[in-house]
């Protein structure tokens, strides 16, 4: 028998990975939660219908949302995270041990308990004692908070569902409210290959610019992402994200990774024209 | 309603449609898009469904000017989910049920009893019918600026200063969620043998959520104009006319009649007779989830500082006498900022439409149609626009409402002969038009009212900070029509 899960990557184009076994089938208070097995990707989180990771990837997504500002300010103490149920980022930050302290905000503890129990891979890291998890909406966690972050991460899903309010003007006000002056905020940035998302990616740039003095767009590729080119975006009070690298600094750490390395890092805020063409119309 | 044989669980109207259209007749009467095939792009855009019970009144789905069948069957269980003896569906807004029970009580001459902080609608009923208004004024909170109810003294005041008066014109609540001793207004009325009339255009949610103001029906009034579509679930424009058998329901209809469309318009009846459903089998649960919403706002509002996000703890038992926790309002001139300020900063910067923001306060509608999400990203962008925006108050207008004198009966100014001049030269004389905000659509100035310089550097100042006014014949509102005498 052959089992295939699709999503769809816009209205016209399918993606397709042939499945192992379905592990889990469930439905939170916030949404669909799947986990497959699959002969490629190796276990596959989806989320609404969307893959979220897969195990074979992920290292992309985590390094590229954590290595860049660790290497930008390297005396990083405090991390918020916002999102980021499957642990993946916690992951990647527990191996700084430079970072005091570690706040994950979760709306969906449902996410949380089912990437325990099936994926290990990423999930492995929330026992840290540094690491405190909250299960809240962010844009509400993040509303109380005044200069007390020295990074925040937005880890979120897409626009469209209980991520929603995290793609808000709002919310990125709030996020500069609670960064301390060398602050820098993360944040998963959808893709501008295929038009359906164009407009996000566009409004998503203006509205952390509006508060914003530094607002920087790197890109990584991320094969089971719709287009497999993807965008993150980085904010700041003052850092830049190249001028500010420090390079050395970070390599002397000795981390290991799969994806990152400071020579990419300068190359990945290089982006191709059309990309650039899109964000100079915001 | 034992010898109908349905129950809330029904909805005649709904049901009566939803055979008709699977009937597959031959359209040879209006509407003339017959479904949707003569105009392609409405019905893309509305979707086929909708036009498709776009349809005109006939024998199975009765008249709304006559009706006898499923019409007066959804009326009936209308009636019988608020506590009425009679329930009219009104298709010509709120508006129209309001001047049906101004037009059912008063003649032209009458009487009738008013706070000064009705709806346009209701001073326009007067325009029309020639009644004359006895203004009671409303009580104002000086911290928020803004008008509350009637206290019953003031109203026994007014009874007893005109006992011919035919009735007793209450708002239950106002825009702002402010109610009056309503059951004491109805006593004091009816012993002295006057109607009384409620306007609760912002109140469906007062007949099903629990821990409410009184509905109007429950205080005993006679009549009460209830606009479904603004939280009770039913499309813009759809509203109930309720009575009590103390006036003829065969007089209200005729009174209806005089005004309302021969083309009443399904979509908004199915909606009023799905909605009245919902209401009656889930009502109590969604008003529970709406007082929820507003009460965690206030609380987090609150929190933030700056804002006052006022409820319950302002009830005085007296002009202030309940207060309707579903309403989100807000005083935003302690921040420095005027309400229809934040009103258009939320708009414009954070993609938030709220109902409406005047000199001093904003109005956020919450519904059961909510999400957590609409609520958090309202609260944060209030927190963004204080760190953004606050400033010092000072010099701030410090209040809504100016009570204004009346000189000559609404009719009569309006249809005298009038002249045009600029607002600033306009002291001293007596307005021949409607002068209002938009919302709330409280008249600053109505005709016959004398104008005042407070009244015009009031209008000038609504200007100034971006409100949107209504109401004179001059668009752009630089000159007013005057009463020549």
């Amino acid at each position: 028998m052959d089992l295939w899960f699709t999503e769809k990557h816009t209205d016209d184009v399918n993606f397709t990975i042939k499945v192992k076994k379905q592990l889990y089938s469930g439905k939170s208070y916030y949404q669909d939660i799947d986990v497959f097995d699959t002969f490629e990707f190796g276990r596959v989180l989806v989320l609404d219908g969307f893959i979220m990771l897969t195990e074979k990837d992920e290292y992309i997504y985590h390094e590229m949302v954590t290595a860049v500002p660790m290497a930008v300010d390297p005396d990083i103490k405090r991390v918020l995270v916002i999102g980021a149920g499957d642990g993946g980022t916690i992951r990647e930050l527990t191996r700084y041990q430079s970072i005091e302290k570690i706040d994950m905000v979760e709306i969906d503890e449902q996410v949380v308990k089912v990437c325990k129990e099936y994926l290990p891979q990423t999930a492995c890291k929330f026992d840290d004692p540094r690491v405190e998890l909250f299960f809240e909406d962010g844009l509400k966690f993040v509303r109380r908070k005044e200069n007390e972050y020295d990074l925040i991460i937005v880890d979120s899903t897409d626009p469209f569902g209980p991520g929603e309010g995290l793609f808000t003007k709002e919310f990125y006000g709030n996020c500069f409210k609670a960064l301390t002056d060398s602050g820098i905020l993360i944040n998963q940035h959808e893709s501008t290959y295929y038009d359906s998302y164009v407009d996000m990616v566009k409004r998503t740039h203006k509205r952390i610019g509006a508060s914003f003095p530094v607002t920087m767009v790197y890109q990584a590729h991320i094969p089971t992402y719709p287009s497999g080119h993807w965008l993150f975006g980085f904010a700041s009070k003052n850092l830049h994200p190249v001028y500010d690298l420090k390079a050395d600094r970070w390599n002397a750490l000795g981390i290991k990774t799969k994806y990152y390395n400071t020579q990419l890092h300068k190359g990945c805020f290089a982006l191709p024209n059309y990309v650039l063409d899109i964000l100079d119309e915001v | 309603m034992s010898e109908l044989r349905i129950s809330q669980d029904n909805a005649p109207i709904y049901e009566a449609l939803k055979k008709h259209t699977k009937n597959r007749i031959v359209r040879l009467d209006v509407p003339g898009h017959k479904g949707g095939r003569m105009n392609k792009e409405l019905k893309a855009f509305l979707g086929e469904q909708c036009l498709k019970c776009d349809v005109n009144s006939m024998k199975n789905l009765d008249n709304l000017c006559h009706p006898v069948s499923v019409i007066r069957e959804a009326e009936q269980l209308a009636a019988d989910a608020f506590g009425a003896d009679h329930a009219f569906f009104m298709i010509n807004g709120t508006t129209s049920a309001v001047q049906t029970m101004v037009f059912t009580a008063c003649k032209a001459g009458d009487k009738i009893i008013m706070p000064r902080n009705v709806h346009r609608s209701a001073i326009n009923a007067l325009v029309v019918c020639g009644a004359v208004p006895v203004y009671v004024d409303p009580g104002t909170n000086k911290q928020l600026g803004i008008p509350l109810g009637m206290s019953v003294k003031a109203v026994e005041k007014a009874i007893l200063e005109n006992p011919d008066a035919k009735a007793v014109l209450v708002n239950n609540p106002t825009y702002y969620g402010i109610c009056s001793d309503l059951k004491a207004i109805v006593r004091l009325a009816h012993e002295h043998g006057m109607l009384v009339l409620a306007d609760e255009a912002h109140g469906t949610h007062l007949y099903f959520g629990e821990d409410l103001p009184c509905s109007a029906m429950a205080a005993g009034c006679d009549m009460a104009a209830v606009s479904i579509h603004k939280t009770g679930g039913s499309l813009t424009q759809s509203s109930l006319l309720l009575c009590k058998s103390t006036v003829s329901e065969g007089y209200v209809r005729q009174v209806i009649n005089l005004t309302q469309t021969t083309s009443g318009s399904y979509l908004l009846m199915v909606s009023l007779d799905l909605a009245r459903k919902n209401l009656a089998l889930n009502g109590r649960e969604l008003f529970r989830r709406s007082v929820a919403y507003a009460d965690y706002a206030r609380e987090e509002i609150n929190k933030i500082g700056g804002y006052y996000a006022f409820g319950r703890e302002l009830e005085n038992g007296d002009d202030l006498y309940a207060f309707d926790s579903t309403k989100l309002s807000v005083h935003t001139r302690a921040m420095g900022l005027a309400g229809v300020e934040v009103y258009d900063i939320l708009r414009d910067d954070y993609d938030i439409q709220i109902e409406f923001g005047d000199i001093g306060n904003i109005l956020a509608i919450v519904s059961a149609g909510d999400r957590e999400l609409e609520i958090e990203r309202f609260i944060s962008s209030l927190s963004e626009i204080k760190r953004l925006y606050s400033k010092d108050p000072t010099g701030l207008f410090d209040h809504e409402y100016i009570n204004p004198t009346v000189e000559i009966p609404p009719q009569q100014a309006f249809y005298s002969e009038k002249r045009s001049l600029p607002i600033e030269k306009s002291a001293g004389l007596i307005c021949g038009e409607f002068v209002m905000c938009y919302p709330p659509g409280i008249p600053i100035l109505a005709p016959g009212e004398r104008i005042t310089g407070e009244i015009i550097s009031y209008i000038n100042y609504c200007k100034q900070k971006g409100c949107l006014l209504t109401g004179t014949e001059d668009l752009e509102i630089n000159n007013i029509n005057v009463v020549v005498k």
